[in-house]
C-alpha cells in the first residue's frame, strides 16, 4: 500500500543543499528553532534594558552612548529610545519567537513524523517559507541601524503614530517603514507555512491515521495553521495600506485636522485610526492563539505521556481546540473597549470573550483529569508542562477581568495588561517550547539532555517569571500606566518604585538562569548520552524510528496506524503503553 | 496504486493513506491560497465600505463614458477569459495540448486587454478627472485612495496571473505539465475574475454619476 509519494525526494549531497537550502522538513524545523532561539535572546536583552531604565532613569551608561550616539547621548536613555526598545521587544518576541518556534519549528519537524508522512506536502514552499522568515528578521533587526533608529509605535503599530512619519518620533522615519516591510514579508512566509501545514495534515496522513487518532499536537498545529491562513491575510492588507499612507501619502488611517508636536498635519484627511485597530486586531487576537495553541498541544501530549494515562476527554480536547480557534476570530473588539466603541458592541464582544473561557476551562479540567490518579514521572519536560498549566490558569484568570468593559476602562494600558499577556501568551507559550525541547531533543539530535541541570533551570525560571509578572498585576491595579519610560517624578507612582525594583531584579535573575538552558542545550548537542529510540515510552509515530530519524523518516516503510495516540496503562496489555503502530490485537479497545 | 480508491467504502475517505479529496495536494494548496487571498480582498473592501460610510461627502464622479463603458468592456474581457480558461482545461483533459495552448493564449490575450483598458482608464481619471490616490476636487482623498489601492491590488493579481499562465502555456507546449496543473492555474484565474465581480459593482457602478 503506497502512501502519497509526490513529496518524496532523494537525500541531497553537499553542505548547502543539506543544511542551508534544505528541503527536508526536519532540517527546516531545526533552522526555525535556532532562528527563534537567536530572536528570543535579542528580545530578552531588550526587555532587560527596559527594566534597567525603569528603575534607573537617570543612569548614565557609557556603552549606551556608544550603541546609540543620539538616542542615548551622554549615556542616558531617552524616552524615545525606551519606546523603540519596547516596540522591538514586542515585535521580535511575538512574530519571530512565539509564532515561529512552536508552529514552524516543532510543527515542521514533528507534524510529518507524527502523522506518518515522508515530508511536508510542499518541500520547496517549506524552504521558501523559512528563508522568507529569515529575510523578514533581517529587515526587522536592520531597523535598529537606520537613521532615527527603531520604530516606537509598539508591536501593534497604532496610527497616527505609525502613519504620520518622522514628525511623531525619530524612529518613525525609515525605522517604521522597515518594520511594516518586515511584517508584510512575514505575512507571506506565514501564508506559505500555513498552506503547507494544512495540506500536509489533510492529505499525507498514513494509513489508519484518521483524524481522531492524531496526537493533540497535530490538532493544534492544524488549527494554528488555519488561524495563520486567515489572520495574516488581513494583516497583509492593513500593512499594504499603512505603507501607502507612509510612502505615497494616502490617508487611510490619518484623520483631518490632526495636531502633532504643535503642527497641523494638513496633507492628510478623512481617514480613521480606528480602522487600523479593527484590521490589526482581527489578525491580532487569533495571533494570540497562534502563539498559545501549539503549547496546549504539547502540554496535552506530555501530561498524558508522563502520567502514563490517556488524555482525559480526547474528543472534548479536539472540540475545545476547534472552538477556541473559531471564537478567536469573533473577539477582536475586546482590545478596543477604550478606543471609542458603542457600549452594545462592547457587551457583545465581552460576552464572546467570556465564551472562550468555556473551551479553555474544558482544556484545563481535562489536563487535571489526565493527571488524576496517574503514575506521574517528574522529568524536566513534564515539569515544564505542569508549569504551562499553572501559567495558563494564572494568565487566563486575569483575562476574565480584562474582558469586562467596566473593569477594562480602569485596567486598560496599565501594568495589569502587561502582566496578563506576558503570563498567558509570553511565558506560558515559552514553557510549552521548553517542554517541547526537553521532550523532543533526543529525537531531533540523538542525544539526551541533562535532567539535573534541566530541573534547576525549571525551578529557577518558574519562580523567576512569577516574581516578574505577578507584581505587575498589583502595580497595574494601583494605576501604573504601561509604556512610561520614567515615573520617578509622578508622586503616586514613585511609591511603587520598590515593587519595580523587585521586578527588575527578578528579571535579571530569570535572564541569568537561561544560561543554564543554553549550556544544557549546547553541551547535550555534542556530549549528551546517546538517546534510545523511545526514551519516554511514548506512543506516537516519531518514537518508532531511530533518533534522529532517517532522511525519509520511516526508512522506506509505510507505517500503518492501529491505535489512538494515548493508549497508556491499557488493562491486559503487556506494557503500560501501546504504540500507535502496534498490531490491533494488543488491545481490546479501539 | 489505485486499487484502494475503488475498494474503499464511502465513509472512510478520512482514514489516512491518501488524500480525502482524491486529488493531489497542489490543487488543495491553491484552494487554501484562494481562501487566504479572499480575506485580503475582503479586508480591502471592508476598508472601502468603512471609509465610504464615514465620509459624508463621498463623490460619485464616474461618467457613463468613458469610465462605465470602459469598465464594462473590461468586465466582459475578464469574463471571456474565464470561458477560454475553461476551454483550455477541457482541452488538456482530452489530451489535446495544442488546443490547450491556443486557449491559454486566448485567455492571456483577454487578460492583457483587461490590463491595457484598465491602465487607460487610470490615466483618464488621473489626467482628465484629476482623481489621484492623494486627492480630488470633492475633497475626499480616500475616494482615490481606496479606488487605486483596490483596483491596483486586483491588477497586480491579474498581471501575476498573466505571468503564471505564460509559464503554464510554455510548459504545455513543450509537453511538460499535466492536465491537473492547468486546472490549478485555472482556479487562480477564475478567483481573480471572481474578485473583479465584487470590485466592479462596488467601486465602479456605485460611483457612477447619475
Amino acid at each position: 500500500m503506497s502512501a502519497p509519494t509526490h513529496s518524496a525526494h532523494h537525500a541531497p549531497q553537499g553542505f548547502i543543499r543539506k543544511y542551508v537550502f534544505s528541503l527536508d522538513h526536519k532540517v527546516i524545523g531545526i533552522q526555525y528553532y535556532f532562528l527563534g532561539l537567536f530572536s528570543v535572546f535579542i528580545g530578552m536583552g531588550l526587555s532587560l534594558l527596559m527594566r534597567f531604565h525603569m528603575v534607573n532613569p537617570e543612569a548614565k551608561v557609557a556603552w549606551f552612548a556608544k550603541l546609540w550616539p543620539t538616542a542615548a547621548a551622554g549615556g542616558m536613555m531617552t524616552p524615545e529610545l525606551y519606546l523603540s526598545l519596547m516596540t522591538m521587544h514586542g515585535t521580535i518576541m511575538v512574530f519571530f519567537v512565539l509564532t515561529t518556534v512552536p508552529q514552524s519549528g516543532f510543527g515542521n519537524y514533528f507534524l510529518p513524523l507524527q502523522i506518518g508522512a515522508e515530508d511536508m506536502a510542499f518541500p520547496v514552499l517549506n524552504m521558501l517559507s523559512f528563508w522568507t522568515t529569515f529575510i523578514a528578521l533581517v529587515v526587522m533587526v536592520s531597523a535598529f541601524f537606520v537613521q532615527g533608529g527603531a520604530p516606537l509605535a509598539g508591536w501593534t503599530a497604532y496610527p497616527p503614530l505609525s502613519a504620520a512619519g518622522r514628525i511623531t518620533g525619530p524612529g518613525e522615519g525609515m525605522g517604521q517603514t522597515l518594520w511594516i516591510l518586515s511584517i508584510a514579508i512575514f505575512c507571506g512566509a506565514s501564508l506559505m507555512g500555513a498552506i503547507n501545514f494544512i495540506a500536509t495534515t489533510v492529505d499525507l496522513r498514513c494509513k489508519g491515521m484518521r483524524l481522531m487518532r492524531m496526537p493533540l499536537t497535530c490538532w493544534t498545529w492544524l488549527v494554528t495553521a488555519i488561524l495563520a491562513l486567515l489572520g495574516f491575510a488581513v494583516l497583509l492588507a492593513a500593512g499594504l495600506l499603512l505603507i501607502l499612507d507612509r510612502t505615497v501619502g494616502t490617508s487611510f488611517f490619518i484623520p483631518g485636522g490632526l495636531m502633532i508636536s504643535d503642527q497641523i498635519i494638513s496633507n492628510h484627511k478623512g481617514g480613521s485610526p480606528l480602522l487600523w485597530q479593527h484590521l490589526f486586531w482581527f489578525f491580532g487576537h487569533p495571533e494570540v492563539y497562534i502563539a498559545i495553541l501549539p503549547g496546549m498541544g504539547v502540554t496535552s501530549h506530555l501530561l498524558s505521556t508522563f502520567a502514563r494515562k490517556p488524555v482525559f476527554g480526547y474528543k472534548a480536547m479536539v472540540y475545545a481546540i476547534l472552538s477556541i480557534g473559531f471564537l478567536g476570530f469573533l473577539v477582536w473588539g475586546h482590545h478596543m473597549f477604550m478606543s471609542g466603541m458603542n457600549p452594545y458592541s462592547a457587551m457583545a464582544f465581552s460576552v464572546l470573550t467570556m465564551a472562550i473561557g468555556v473551551p479553555s476551562a474544558i482544556k484545563t479540567f481535562n489536563w487535571i483529569g489526565t493527571l488524576w490518579g496517574g503514575k506521574i514521572h517528574f522529568d524536566t519536560a513534564m515539569m515544564f508542562s505542569l508549569g504551562f498549566v499553572s501559567l495558563f490558569v494564572t494568565g487566563g484568570l486575569s483575562g476574565i477581568f480584562l474582558g469586562q468593559p467596566a473593569l477594562d476602562l480602569y485596567f486598560h494600558d496599565t501594568y495589569f495588561v502587561v502582566g496578563h499577556f506576558h503570563m498567558i501568551m509570553g511565558v506560558a507559550a515559552i514553557f510549552g517550547m521548553f517542554a517541547g525541547t526537553f521532550y523532543w531533543f533526543p529525537k531531533m539530535f540523538g542525544r539526551m539532555m541533562n535532567e539535573t541541570l534541566g530541573k534547576i533551570h525549571f525551578y529557577a525560571t518558574f519562580i523567576g517569571v512569577y516574581c516578574i509578572f505577578t507584581p505587575m498585576h498589583f502595580v497595574g491595579m494601583a494605576g501604573n500606566p504601561r509604556r512610561y519610560s520614567d515615573f520617578t517624578n509622578v508622586e503616586y507612582l514613585a511609591a511603587l518604585m520598590p515593587v519595580h525594583k523587585f521586578m527588575t531584579h527578578a528579571a535579571y535573575f530569570t535572564a541569568a538562569v537561561q544560561i543554564l538552558f543554553l549550556i544544557n542545550l549546547f553541551w547535550s548537542l555534542w556530549k549528551g548520552p546517546k538517546a534510545p529510540m523511545n526514551p519516554w515510552n511514548s506512543t506516537s509515530l516519531e518514537w518508532t524510528v531511530s533518533s534522529p530519524p532517517p532522511f525519509d523518516n520511516f526508512g522506506g516503510v509505510h507505517p500503518v496506524v492501529n491505535h489512538g495516540p494515548y493508549e497508556f496503562s491499557v488493562p491486559g496489555a503487556p506494557t503500560d503503553f501501546i504504540m500507535q503502530t502496534d498490531p490491533p490485537s494488543v488491545t481490546s479497545e479501539d | 496504486m489505485s486499487t484502494h480508491v475503488t475498494t474503499a467504502a464511502a465513509g472512510s475517505l478520512w482514514e489516512g493513506g491518501r488524500s480525502p479529496y482524491l486529488t493531489n495536494s497542489k490543487k488543495f494548496g491553491m484552494w487554501l491560497f484562494i481562501i487566504s487571498d479572499a480575506l485580503t480582498f475582503s479586508a480591502m473592501l471592508f476598508v472601502y465600505t468603512y471609509s465610504r460610510v464615514s465620509n459624508p461627502n463621498w463623490p460619485t464622479p464616474f461618467h457613463f463614458s468613458p469610465s462605465i463603458v470602459f469598465s464594462s468592456v473590461m468586465t466582459f474581457a475578464l469574463l471571456t477569459s474565464s470561458l477560454t480558461m475553461v476551454m483550455a482545461v477541457h482541452a488538456m483533459n482530452r489530451g489535446n495540448r495544442a488546443a490547450a495552448a491556443r486557449w491559454l493564449i486566448a485567455t492571456m490575450a483577454a487578460g492583457a486587454t483587461f490590463v491595457g483598458l484598465h491602465l487607460t482608464e487610470w490615466m483618464n481619471l488621473i489626467h482628465h478627472e484629476h482623481i489621484t490616490a492623494l486627492g480630488n476636487e470633492w475633497g475626499v482623498p480616500l475616494f482615490g485612495g481606496t479606488f487605486f489601492a483596490i483596483t491596483g491590488l486586483h491588477m497586480t493579481h491579474v498581471v501575476i496571473g498573466l505571468i503564471y499562465l505564460g509559464i503554464v502555456c510554455q510548459a504545455v507546449m513543450r509537453g511538460k505539465f499535466k492536465a491537473e496543473d492547468v486546472e490549478v492555474a485555472g482556479l487562480y484565474w477564475h478567483f481573480v475574475d471572481l474578485v473583479w465581480m465584487f470590485v466592479f459593482p462596488l467601486v465602479y457602478l456605485m460611483s457612477a454619476k447619475i
